[in-house]
């Protein structure tokens, strides 16, 4: 098995050398092609291990080689192949490997074609060992790894200056929370001595609950920067200037949900400390219906697709604040299959449209795009959670666990939310694909996308329907490690209600949408319309002024205070003392220069005075050797 | 009136002063390296006067291999010198600036 | 007394003898006076009771580095007035009188002279030659030998430095054969 675990690990590594090697070429499909291939190898590779873990039930644990043993200090480059990495391993090799094949008909015309693919094998290579490592320093190099390919990857069209902008903004926010990642890393070796999950959990158990808080409260900042909960969320909707396929695998189905791997992989440091884990769920409540009240009213697809993610990982992390870390797992993957379909399907529609980006200007697409209207809506409506997709299994059952811990306002958040999202997914549908052909207006001429990449795309639409019919094969498998708590209502009466009517009230909400975006007196807004000029319209489209306030009370006086420091200290402090030094060396030699004048008279005599120098100074030692009594005595009188 | 070892000393520093000032005022080599004569001599009396003083033979030993490098240096300096004459005609300490910085 | 009378004279005949030789614009001069301060300096050696010491310096200095110098002095063509170009003089005697006066400040405060014990010391009923003979070729044995070796190295590159071209005599060559050397020895420099 270690065979099969070292393969899937390193093929995606080797194609991303591979593609690596043409980074300078012209565009060539070979380094296209190698990478898909290896990853399908991954794949292959990760579904063996699955098989063997279903079947066995036994863990693939492996320690290629030692990476640091300094003084107390041992971490190994070691990686584990449980059953909550191996779901992540496949989620990982499956979109990567959907998306391979997908950006190789998408970026068809890029003239970074090659580098695109040697970027993403490696954030999927980045991706697995970050999964894939049985320690938190391993987790760290992951972390840092994704983050490092997503950087290259939203800047990917870096002679955009958005492009480079959200890149940017997408890293640092990263750093930020990696900071206190890095701290929470820290503090677990301090108080337990070791970085392998295995032995720091077993320790933790009898450490204080003041110091775990701390450790889950630093760990969870850096998993709120990876998976953009509030508020360092602005990053993930600004990441949306990639290409799509990045957006479907990167900030949608993987490295976003890294976060929640980082707390279901800790949750044995989380259900010791409730009151955190409460906290997450709060967060991600709020984080749920925060994003999805965004998604309303956003004209631009791939942002609306955005703030669904971000919604979705709210509801991740309310599974796993609620301890229910098994759902917050199964939601991960059932959300990684439909979303990045959505993600997909979105794609097809930017390059039928020319890169268009605003619903408006589309409206019946379905004529021309069928397969992608199909694909879409399926992933719409698992999205939205109507029985019997993915989205229902995954999704009900986590409002369901708030209502069965008691937490009745979470519970109404995300119930509203789930109307919400439903509302505004179908918005999204209903404005590209029925209507009135309003872009027609703008003279585009739209197009089904390659037969290969709807191919590609296939084996994502069947899990995100079938999905759910894997909940007990999968809640078998996984409870051999997580918790498993089941969540079962009292009275089945409640149940039924319960879940008949919010499928109703999702259906309904699903048909408003329709009726309200999908007539034909449907206009391009040109912000006349009494809507537009409301209130909440304003503060929704604005994404509720957050970015504007950081930029205006955050980077700004950040901006002002390092203008100081670079003028006044650094310039006239550091720099000044630097080339001062320097400046005094230099003009010593230049006026020593003098000295070396080449004629050997001269050196005569300034031999002579080292002379005198060194005499003087053996007077005015011997005389203070002699004297040292009496100049003792006179120093201690001067009080030194 | 008692002749002592500081006598001599002062001599010796006297004689080796006056070699200092040869050595800095003398700009023809060969006339330079009297100066040097003059240095090593001042420094042999105080070994043998010091070698007398205290009853030590030690002083006396190395002023026999003063003398001895002294000889040395003459025969090699002189040949150097010789060298350097054929070539530029000239011994002048002012010429040689070959070894300008 | 008489050892008084003798060290101030011959103190004064040395110092001025080397006055003259760093003084002097005739080289002449100069190694005339070096050679008779060398000749005092050995009266300051038998006055010591360093005889041995003594007669080496007549032996060595007055005689084979004397004689060295003055063929020196001769194939330099140094006989007539040497022109040199003096520089600040005040530099010079200041420098000078400066490091004498520290020489003897060290030498004045008695630091150094009462740890001073014989090494080894002067052998009882023996006369100063057979004094340095014994401790000559018994414990300095080696640095004797070594010395030795040095004097060998010393005469041989003196005859090797020296000794190019000697086959080449200036006074039988004619006018246009010493022109051609002083080309090619142009030539050389310049390379």
């Amino acid at each position: 098995m270690e065979l099969y675990l070292y393969i899937a690990l390193f093929s995606p590594l080797v194609g991303s050398m591979f593609a690596a090697l043409y980074g300078a070429k012209p565009r060539t499909k070979i380094a296209g092609v190698v990478p898909s291939a290896l990853l399908i190898t991954s794949l292959i590779a990760s579904t063996i291990l699955l098989a063997h873990i279903l079947s066995t039930g036994e863990i693939v644990h492996v320690e290629m080689m030692t990476w640091m043993a300094t003084g107390n200090l041992y971490i190994p480059f070691g990686f584990i192949v449980d059953q909550v990495s191996v779901t992540m391993m496949m989620v990982v090799t499956l979109v990567s490997s959907v998306v391979h094949v997908y950006a190789i008909g998408y970026m068809d015309h890029d003239k970074g074609f090659n580098r695109f693919f040697s970027w993403l094998s490696a954030f999927v290579f980045s991706m697995l060992i970050l999964v894939m490592s049985d320690n938190f320093a391993g987790l760290f190099i992951g972390w840092e790894g994704v983050g490092l390919c997503s950087w290259g990857l939203i800047g990917f069209w870096y002679h955009k200056e958005s492009a480079t902008w959200a890149a940017n903004e997408a890293f640092i926010m990263n750093r930020i929370a990696d900071l206190g990642m890095l701290i929470g890393i820290f503090l677990v070796y301090w108080n337990t001595g070791t970085l392998q999950y295995e032995g720091a959990f077993a320790a933790m158990q009898n450490l204080d609950t003041e110091i775990l808080t701390w450790m889950g409260i630093f760990l969870f900042i850096g998993a709120m920067g990876k998976s953009a909960q509030f508020p360092l969320h602005t990053w993930l909707a600004d990441a949306m200037e990639g290409p799509t396929p990045v957006s479907a695998l990167i900030h949608a189905a993987t490295m976003v949900t890294a976060g929640v791997y980082l707390v279901v992989r800790s949750n044995e440091l989380y259900a010791l400390i409730p009151d955190v884990g409460v906290f997450i769920a709060s967060l991600g409540a709020f984080v749920a219906m925060f994003a999805a009240s965004m998604a309303l009213v956003n004209r631009d697809i791939k942002r609306v697709i955005a703030y669904s993610t971000l919604s979705q990982l709210g509801y991740m992390f309310v599974a796993a604040g609620l301890g229910a870390y098994w759902v917050a797992l199964f939601h991960l993957m059932a959300h990684a299959f439909f979303k990045a379909l959505l993600f997909l399907g979105a794609g097809n529609v930017m390059h039928a449209m020319d890169s268009e980006l605003d619903p408006f200007k589309m409206g019946g697409l379905g004529k021309t795009m069928k397969a992608s209207m199909v694909m879409m809506t399926l992933a719409s409506v698992a999205l939205a959670g109507i029985f019997p997709l993915a989205g229902f299994f995954s999704k009900d059952i986590i409002i369901e666990a708030a209502f069965v811990e008691h937490h009745f306002i979470i519970y109404t958040v995300l119930l509203l939310t789930a109307g919400l999202t439903a509302f505004y997914s179908f918005r999204i549908i209903a404005l590209i694909f029925h209507g009135e052909e309003r872009y027609k207006l703008f003279g585009f001429h739209p197009h089904e996308a390659y037969k290969f990449m709807l191919v590609a795309m296939s084996p994502l639409l069947i899990l995100a329907v079938i999905a759910g019919s894997l909940k007990m094969t999968y809640f078998e498998m996984v409870t051999a490690v997580l918790p498993a708590t089941e969540y079962h209502l009292h009275s089945v009466t409640t149940y039924w209600i319960m879940t008949i009517g919010t499928q109703i009230f999702v259906i309904l909400a699903i048909l408003y949408a329709y009726k309200k975006y999908a007539n034909s007196s449907i206009k391009v807004p040109d912000g006349t319309s009494k809507m537009e000029k409301s209130f909440v319209y304003k503060l929704l489209i604005n994404q509720y002024y957050i970015p504007y306030s950081y930029e205006q009370y955050l980077i700004r006086p950040y901006r002002e205070l390092s203008t100081i420091f670079w003028k006044q200290i650094d310039m006239k402090i550091v720099d000044a003392s630097v080339d001062g030094i320097a400046g005094i060396i230099y003009g010593t030699g230049e006026k020593t220069r003098a000295m070396q004048s080449g004629n050997l008279s001269t050196m005569l005599k300034w031999m002579v005075l080292g002379l005198v120098i060194l005499l003087s100074l053996a007077v005015v030692f011997g005389l203070a050797a002699r004297h040292f009594d009496e100049i003792k005595v006179i120093l201690s009188g001067l009080g030194v | 009136m008692e002749i002592g070892l500081n006598h001599y000393l002062v001599l010796s520093t006297i004689l080796f002063s006056i070699g200092l000032v040869g050595v800095m005022r003398r700009k023809n080599l060969l006339l330079l390296f009297f100066a040097t004569e003059i240095l090593l001599n001042s420094v042999n009396i105080a070994f043998a006067a010091i070698s007398h003083y205290y009853g030590d033979l030690t002083g006396q030993m190395f002023a026999f291999f003063v003398i001895a490098i002294a000889a040395s240096e003459v025969a090699v300096g002189l040949g150097l010198l010789i060298v350097w004459h054929k070539r530029h005609n000239n011994i002048d300490l002012d010429s040689m600036s070959t070894m300008k910085g | 007394m008489f050892e008084a009378i003798a060290f101030y004279l011959f103190a004064f005949l040395t110092t001025l003898m080397f006055f003259i030789t760093v003084t002097t614009s005739q080289a002449l001069y100069a190694l005339t006076a070096l050679a008779a301060g060398m000749i005092f300096i050995s009266a300051f050696f038998f006055i010591l009771g360093a005889d041995f010491l003594g007669a080496v310096q007549i032996v060595v200095y007055s005689g084979a580095v004397m004689a060295l110098y003055a063929f020196g002095m001769m194939f330099f063509d140094s006989t007539r007035e040497v022109k040199e170009k003096q520089g600040n003089k005040l530099i010079v005697s200041g420098l000078s009188i400066l490091a004498a006066i520290l020489v003897v400040l060290i030498f004045a405060a008695p630091m150094v002279t009462d740890n001073i014990v014989a090494l080894y010391p002067v052998i009882e009923g023996a006369g100063n030659t057979q004094q340095v003979g014994m401790v000559l070729f018994t414990k300095y044995l080696v640095p004797f030998e070594v010395a030795a070796v040095m004097l060998l190295v010393a005469m041989i590159a003196g005859i090797v430095l020296a000794g190019k071209k000697m086959d080449l005599s200036i006074t039988l060559m004619n006018d246009a054969e010493i022109k051609d050397m002083k080309k090619d020895q142009n030539k050389k420099v310049l390379s």
